[in-house]
Parts: structure tokens; sequence; C-alpha cells
């Protein structure tokens, strides 16, 4: 990824629209204003809003109970069709129908949602503040920290992040670890610890071309404090790569649950996520396809939403790099 | 650069010590025996004992580590927990298949990949070039997984074409082949378009169109040839991506290959397998990249790999 030079990106703007004597206005705004104009960006961001607020108020929009079976005088098949269905099968209080032991479809996507929202948010939180908090000082003090964190890279990277999480998940699911909130607290772990690495590689080299430069030169000799120069002087300066990376580790994460929910090694039933509602519905693939398609359906949109909020912030963050990826 | 082989040869090394050695520790720290799988009819005391002994699994943690380590490089992980047979035996017999999928699915991605990423540079803008971005973005989005069901949803239970499950004739091998060519094929666009709109801007290509190069030869002879070096690179990865991806379609195709076998012991908790299998594919992993990396020197003298 190539650094940004924000004077440099400022100015280069101001050239190309041959404004020169116009109000000023802070990057960040200029940032923003090019977000809004990504039609893709937005309609993304729309999606994922949506998404946040029914995953957050799942309790109250949930029409049923995503666990529970409902069986109610049938004998077999518990399922129904949903409203597009058979119209023998259909009830109406199941819009989306319902799985094959009969638990209503819509209120376990809702409920999948919260999972994805969830799994998306906490684990890259956690990657962020590990990793930039690392790669600061990795990078700003040098020596031996520097020398640590980068062959523990080497080592993380020297296989690929999904298959880490599985083994991790695979082999402390049944440790008392992997107990605590139905194995969410394992799951966010395991994503946290293939992903803060490269966080931290990526925080390290904007420190180490950042902190040769004048500024922070100047703050060093009116006697700034190591802390103030990295808080007040190089993190803000280090950010906009810092967002993107974040951005789309975001959509990573979520898939990395997806995928171990669909391998039957996620967060423990009867917990509905979309992962495992793929592998449940899997099943009974032939016969009848919503179970899994419903779910299948939600992970691919959710994904292209972040992939394009993504893309509309590395494009706006850095309007060099437009067009080129 | 042959310093810089042998360095980096030698750091492969303790990058492989340390995979072993966290894969060793987190299947230590599963909890169970091997021997306590039966609840209803648990093994008598003096027989866990014997069997403990007979498996080294007595001996401090140290020494069964050094153990493990000394058979891992044999490629010797004992024998499945829950088919009777050698881990080794298994991974002999169904790599093969994996191996098979995943050179397919490299070749198709290569051949629809790279025409389609030069052609969409050079006509940039254009409405291929909107194509192959939009079909780049949602080939590196959704998961293979994902595609894989709507692609049998489609064409297996909806159109009855091709059949959902199995392997060995040419009909069941078409749909994983694809799906799983899908997500490499979708980067590879993308790199290839992004590398070849850098080169046909570069100074040495009008140069060579200023010297009455046919276009063709501007294109192939220069242009090209320059682009190809940052899409060598990406085929570390693409081993990675391809033995990941391989074993999320051998489950959904129920292909019989080393993938599906790691997927199943997973679910059955067969640690032997599970170590065995994930420790192959880190070493193919490390291997391909080590390759890649070596290769790009050697394509791009100006790169000081010494450093």
């Amino acid at each position: 990824m190539a650094t940004v030079d924000h004077p440099l990106t400022g100015q280069g703007r101001a050239a190309e629209l041959n404004v020169i004597a116009r109000k000023q206005r802070s990057l960040a705004r200029d940032a923003f204003e090019r977000l809004m104009k990504n039609r893709a960006a937005m309609i993304g961001l729309f999606i994922i809003v949506v998404a946040g607020l029914v995953a957050l108020f799942a309790p109250a929009v949930s029409p049923s109970d995503p666990t529970s079976t409902i069986i109610d005088g049938r004998q077999n098949p518990a399922l129904r069709e949903p409203l597009w269905g058979n119209p023998k099968y259909v009830d109406t209080r199941f819009p989306l129908g319902t799985d094959q032991i009969g638990r209503d479809m819509l209120s376990r996507l809702i409920w999948g949602a919260r999972v994805s929202m969830v799994v998306g948010f906490v684990p890259v939180a956690l990657v962020f503040m590990i990793g930039v908090s690392v790669g600061m000082l990795a990078g700003y003090k040098g020596g031996r920290t520097d020398q640590l964190l980068m062959r523990l890279t080497d080592v993380i990277y020297a296989f690929p992040d999904l298959l880490f999480i599985i083994i991790i998940m695979a082999t402390l699911r049944d440790h008392w670890l992997g107990e605590i909130l139905g194995g969410l607290v394992l799951l966010f772990g395991a994503i946290a610890i293939v992903n803060w690495t490269g966080m931290a590689r990526l925080v390290r080299g904007q420190v180490l071309s950042l902190k040769e430069k004048e500024y922070v030169e100047a703050a060093r000799t009116i006697g700034a404090t190591d802390l103030r120069i990295m808080a007040n002087h190089l993190f803000p300066n280090a950010l906009s790569p810092v967002i993107v990376a974040v951005a789309f580790a975001i959509p990573g994460a979520i898939l990395a649950e997806a995928t171990l929910g669909f391998l039957g090694i996620g967060i423990k039933p009867p917990t509905a996520t979309w992962g495992s509602m793929m592998n449940e519905g899997y099943q009974v693939f032939s016969s009848t396809p919503w179970p899994v398609m419903l779910p299948a359906i939600c992970i691919s949109i959710i994904m292209l939403s972040f992939t394009f909020v993504g893309d509309g912030l590395r494009d706006a963050l850095d309007p060099r790099m437009k067009g080129t990826q | 650069m042959t310093r810089y082989a042998i360095q980096r040869l030698l750091l492969l090394v303790p990058t492989l010590f340390f995979v072993a050695l966290i894969t060793f520790a987190l299947a230590r720290a599963a909890p169970g025996s091997p021997f306590d799988r039966n609840q209803d009819r648990p093994l008598p005391q003096a027989t866990i004992e014997r069997l403990n002994r007979i498996y080294g699994l007595d001996k401090p943690m140290h020494e069964q580590f050094v153990l493990f380590l000394g058979n891992a490089v044999r490629f010797d992980f004992g024998s499945s927990l829950v088919r009777d047979r050698a881990v080794a035996d298994i991974v002999k017999q169904q790599f093969p298949v994996s191996a098979q999928l995943g050179v397919q699915a490299l070749l198709l991605a290569l051949a629809i990949a790279l025409p389609l990423g030069v052609i969409s540079a050079l006509r940039h803008n254009s409405a291929v070039d909107y194509g192959s971005l939009l079909f780049a973005t949602i080939g590196t989005t959704i998961p293979s997984f994902v595609l894989a069901i709507f692609a049998i949803y489609i064409f297996s239970v909806n159109l009855h074409w091709l059949p959902v499950f199995g392997w060995g004739t040419v009909d069941k091998m078409v749909l994983p082949t694809i799906i799983l060519s899908l997500g490499p094929m979708a980067f590879l666009t993308r790199i290839t378009r992004a590398s070849m709109l850098e080169a046909i801007r570069q100074d040495y290509v009008r140069t060579a169109r200023a010297k009455g190069l046919s276009e063709q030869a501007v294109i192939v002879g220069h242009a090209m040839k320059n682009a190809m070096i940052p899409v060598a690179t990406v085929l570390g990865p693409f081993t990675a991506f391809l033995i990941t991806g391989s074993f999320l379609i051998e489950t959904v195709f129920s292909v019989p290959g080393l993938g599906r076998e790691f997927v199943r012991s997973i679910g059955s908790r067969d640690y032997p397998v599970i170590m065995g299998v994930f420790l192959l594919f880190a070493f193919l992993i490390a291997a391909a990249n080590l390759t890649v990396d070596l290769v790009y020197g050697v394509l791009d003298p100006r790169i000081k790999v010494g450093k």
C-alpha cells in the first residue's frame, strides 16, 4: 500500500481544479466529501447501518424465538415453506419459512445478523488497539520490540489466517476457553491473535517513514515527550491506511465466522449464525433450498457492502490509488 | 542471490519449528485423551496407562515434543483415531485428488484472468473493463462456499445440468473446478489489470511505439513482459488460496480429497489427522512463498534481494 502524503494530495487536488483562493478545508472533510459521492460505498453503508440496527434491536424485531422448534399440531415435516413456496406448506407467521426442525428462518437470520455484526466489530477493535500500540512502539523505539515483532509476524505470515483460526477453534473448542459465551470469546481471541500482526506491521511501516519528518523533529526540539509525539503527531498522520485496513478487516472477520460456522466449529448451537445455518441447511439442500440459500444471500450482501465501503474509503483517503487497484 | 536463497531457506526452519510448536501445544491443550472416546464403556485404568506408555504420552512434555518433531520430519503422525489407518496413508491416497483439483483450478484461473486483465487494461474504462472489475469484486468478496451453494442451486437443483456430488468423471469435476478457480481468477484479473495499466503508461512503451514497432509487439513484447512480474508474486498467496479454498469446496461437493478429510477430522476430533494435514498445508504454503520470493528476484533484477 502506498503511503499517504497528505500535503501533496491536497495540493494536487487544488491544482487540478485550478482553485487557488478557495476556502480552506481539512483533509478529513475532503475525504468525506469524496466518500459521499461514491454511490456504491453509500449503498454499502446504508445496508450496513440497516443490518446494524436490526442486529441491535434483534429481540424487538424478530417475530419468534430463533432457537425453539415450533411444531403446533404438525407431525412431520415441521418445515414450512417461505411465502413464495408451495401454498399448501406456507404459514404466514413464518414469511421466510422454517428450517428442517421447525425454527423460524426470519428470526434466525435476524439473530444471525447480530452475531455477524459483533464478530465483525469486537475482534477488529482488539486488533486495532493491539496492532496500533505495538506497531507504534516497534516503529518509534525500534530495538528489541521491533526485532521480536518482526520475527513473530514472519511466523504468523507463514500460513494463511483462516487455517490458523480453524486450527485454534478445532483444538480448543472443547476446552473451558471455548465454553465462554458459547465459544464467542475464543472466536474473538482467535481472530485477534491471527490478525493483529498485520496491523502492527502496517503501523510500524508508517511510523518508520513519519518519524524522520520535520514536524516530529520540531516537536522533539520543544521538549515533547515520546508519548505525546506518538499520540499527537504520529498517530493522526498514520491513520488513513489504518482506517482502510480496518474497513477490510471487518468483512474478513465476518467471513472467518461464517466459514467456521459452515464447517461446524464456530459458535456453539443452538445460537443462530449465518454460517451455522448454512451448515445445517446444507444437509437438506436438494429438497428444500431456502434454509441454505437465505443465509448464503445474507452473507453475500453483507460482504459486498463492506467491500464497497472499504474500496470507497481507500479511494477517498488516497485518491492517487483510484482505479488502479 | 545465492546467499539470499540460503538465508531464506534457513528461515524456513524456525518458521516451521514454531508452526509445529503451536500445533503441538494446541493439540495437547485440547481436553480429553485419545483413549476416553467411548463414554459408556471407559477403558480400565491399567489399559489406559499401558496405552499411554506405548504412545509415549507418559513422558514429560518437552520429550513428547521432541518425539513429535522427529516423527513429523519423517511425516509419521501415527494412526487416525477414527479410521484404522495411518495418517501418512490417508494423505498419500487423498492428496492427489486435491492436487488435481488445485492444478485444474489454477490453470483455469490463469487461462481466463490473464487475457481478461490485459484486455480490460487496454480498454480502460470501457464496458469490458467495468465488467471485469465487477467480476473481480464479486469473485474476491463472496466466499467460495457461498458461490458453490449458488452454483449448485442453479446448475444442479434447478437446471439438472450437472451432478451435485462426487468426483472421477468430467461432469462431476466441472463445478468444483470452476468454483475453486473463481477466487484466484478474480484476484488475478485485478492484479493483471492494475499491473498492465501501469506498464502501458511507462516511457519504454512510448519509446517502443515511437520507434515504429507494431502495436502487437509493443503490448506483448514490452508491456506484458514487464506487467507479468507483479503477477508472478501473487502465485504464493495463490497456493494458500487454493488450499483453504479446496477444503471448503471439497466439503460442499463431496470431493474425496485431503481437504474434505481435514474437515472430517476436525468434526470427529481426530487429532493425528488434524495435525498431520495442517502441518503439510503449512509446509506447502511456506515452500510456495519461498519459491515465489526467489523467482521474483530472478525475474526483476531491480529488486535487491540481498538486503
